[in-house]
């Protein structure tokens, strides 16, 4: 094959490769909405993942949900200052935090933290043969294992969401009327102003489509580990760069949708 | 009993069973040996159907599972049990949540009863006071001998071994040895054996069965397969580099 001709039959096998991973994502999301409607559920497995994905990871959703906050407040100060509306600060950033930077973030931590742990330890199952010892064991190892994950994936994200949405408020709170001596009144007024229910709740709506996206690619990557400890690492590295992408490309479509 | 018929499975362009056919007689231990990467594994994988073929039949006892759904293909392992080759111990769980694990997934039982159970298959085993270390603090040989327990608590039929004595010391092999020979004979138990070690598969084995090219080429009672004049069979016995077996 010449030049050009190769470069389309590469480009062809690229598509139908991920077009095929896609749907094979997919197939297990569904397999796996299918066990989750079968009962007994597994409260205990569903609980630790919710501990592990939810409460493990509120340090850090704090801290960047404040930090984020405080950055907002203190860029979008120096912008309203140019035409005296620097009482706006405050709904810009529970609106920035509401909408888009919570769930956002919170899924970005969250895929960082727990979606690339879950893809760990699901790979490091898989290529220790426990996955097929819970096959072997006539126990169904999407209920045992991707099911937890995807519920927890599903309720944790949007509580995060709300405590980072709730921090980054406050830390643009600190820096606009303690640092840089916006109206605490204004500040405050034009978020009750501006800020509605339904901007919170959007917000956690696209967390959970988000969540749910993480646990689902996160798992998938471990579940198809092959190769051993190289193996393990890769199948980490494409869960978090995955779900990354397609938190920031879905997002782009919600947001379409919702706002 | 279990019948592999006309057995295929290729991965990609690789076959590894090319029309294999093998009977595992009930109530004795079979031993399957082969080369490394000879496709043992697969067929034992075949056996409880976590791999299905491309094409032919698994029958246990007469029932083909490779037709089988989930749910029809878990009533089936009920009766199996599986020692995998690095024991496969849950590392969430300590040893004694390892064995109660079928238990606890498959009959109601109390917690006393199943803990019972969990003690006196270890003890089956050789193991005490074991219970509550986690799977990362036991040696390689007691974690076989707990994959060995969890493998017979459900009190199963037939139990798949897969290279037991693999990277064991001498002494470590001897012992897993006796003990699938003790628990056979216990549990009255029909066991299929991988194994690379020669000494282990005419200690533990009633039948052999050498797998090559991906078919069963020789099987019988170990004094058959060791009185076998066939070149690869002997090749392998030996050891030797010389023979139709080609080093890759």
């Amino acid at each position: 094959m010449n030049g050009p001709a190769a470069t389309v039959d590469r480009i062809g096998r690229i598509v139908l490769e991920n077009v095929e991973e896609l749907g094979r994502i997919l197939l297990l999301f569904l397999s796996a909405l299918s066990w989750m409607v079968r009962p007994p559920l597994k409260a205990r497995h569903i609980l630790k993942q919710m501990e592990f994905v939810g409460v493990k990871s509120i340090f850090v959703v704090v801290l960047t949900g404040t930090f984020t906050g405080m950055v907002m407040a203190l860029q979008g100060y120096h912008g309203f200052r140019m035409f005296a509306a620097e009482s706006l600060v405050g709904s810009t950033v529970a609106l920035g935090m509401t909408r888009e930077l919570g769930p956002v973030l919170t899924s970005l931590m969250v895929t960082a933290r727990a979606g690339s742990a879950m893809a760990a330890e699901l790979g490091t199952m898989r290529v220790t043969e426990q996955i097929d010892a819970l096959a072997v064991m006539a126990a169904n190892p999407v209920k045992h294992l991707i099911v937890p994950r995807l519920i927890a994936g599903f309720l944790m994200v949007p509580l995060l969401t709300v405590v980072s949405d709730f921090m980054g408020i406050i830390g643009g709170y600190f820096v606009g009327v303690q640092v840089l001596n916006i109206n605490s009144g204004a500040f405050m007024k034009n978020i009750y102003k501006y800020v509605t229910l339904g901007d919170i709740y959007n917000g956690m709506v696209k967390a959970a489509c988000f969540g749910l996206l993480m646990a689902i690619i996160s798992c998938y990557k471990g579940f198809n580990t092959r190769g051993g400890a190289e193996g393990v690492g890769r199948a980490t590295t494409e869960a978090v760069v995955l779900s990354s992408i397609s938190i920031l490309v879905s997002d782009y479509f919600l947001t379409a949708i919702m706002f | 009993m279990i019948q592999l018929v006309d057995i295929h499975k290729s991965f990609g362009k690789q076959k590894v069973l090319d029309g294999l056919n093998l009977t595992v007689e009930a109530g004795m231990t079979t031993v399957i040996i082969g080369r490394s990467g000879g496709g043992k594994s697969v067929l034992l994988k075949h056996i409880i159907g976590l791999i299905r073929p491309d094409s032919g039949q698994v029958l246990v006892d007469g029932a083909d599972i490779v037709a089988m759904n989930d749910k029809d293909l878990n009533e089936v392992r009920k009766k199996f049990g599986m020692l995998f080759q690095e024991a496969a111990l849950f590392d969430s769980m300590n040893v004694a949540e390892n064995v109660a694990f079928p238990l606890r997934e498959h009959t109601k039982m109390s917690n006393d009863e199943i803990m019972e159970i969990v003690r006196d298959r270890l003890r089956a085993v050789g193991l005490t006071g074991v219970e509550e270390k986690m799977s990362s603090e036991l040696s390689g040989g007691m974690k076989k001998r707990v994959g060995l327990a969890r493998a017979l608590a459900m009190q199963p039929r037939i139990v798949l071994f897969d290279e037991p004595t693999t990277g064991l010391d001498p002494v470590m092999t001897e012992a897993i040895n006796q003990l699938i020979i003790e628990t056979q004979r216990a549990f009255n138990l029909t066991c299929v054996v991988i194994s690379h070690d020669i000494q282990s598969v005419f200690e533990i084995g009633h039948r052999v069965a050498m797998l090559y090219d991906g078919k069963i080429i020789e099987y019988g009672t170990p004094e058959e397969v060791r009185s076998s004049r066939n070149p690869v069979t002997v090749q392998f016995l030996t050891g030797s580099t010389e023979g139709p077996i080609q080093i890759l």
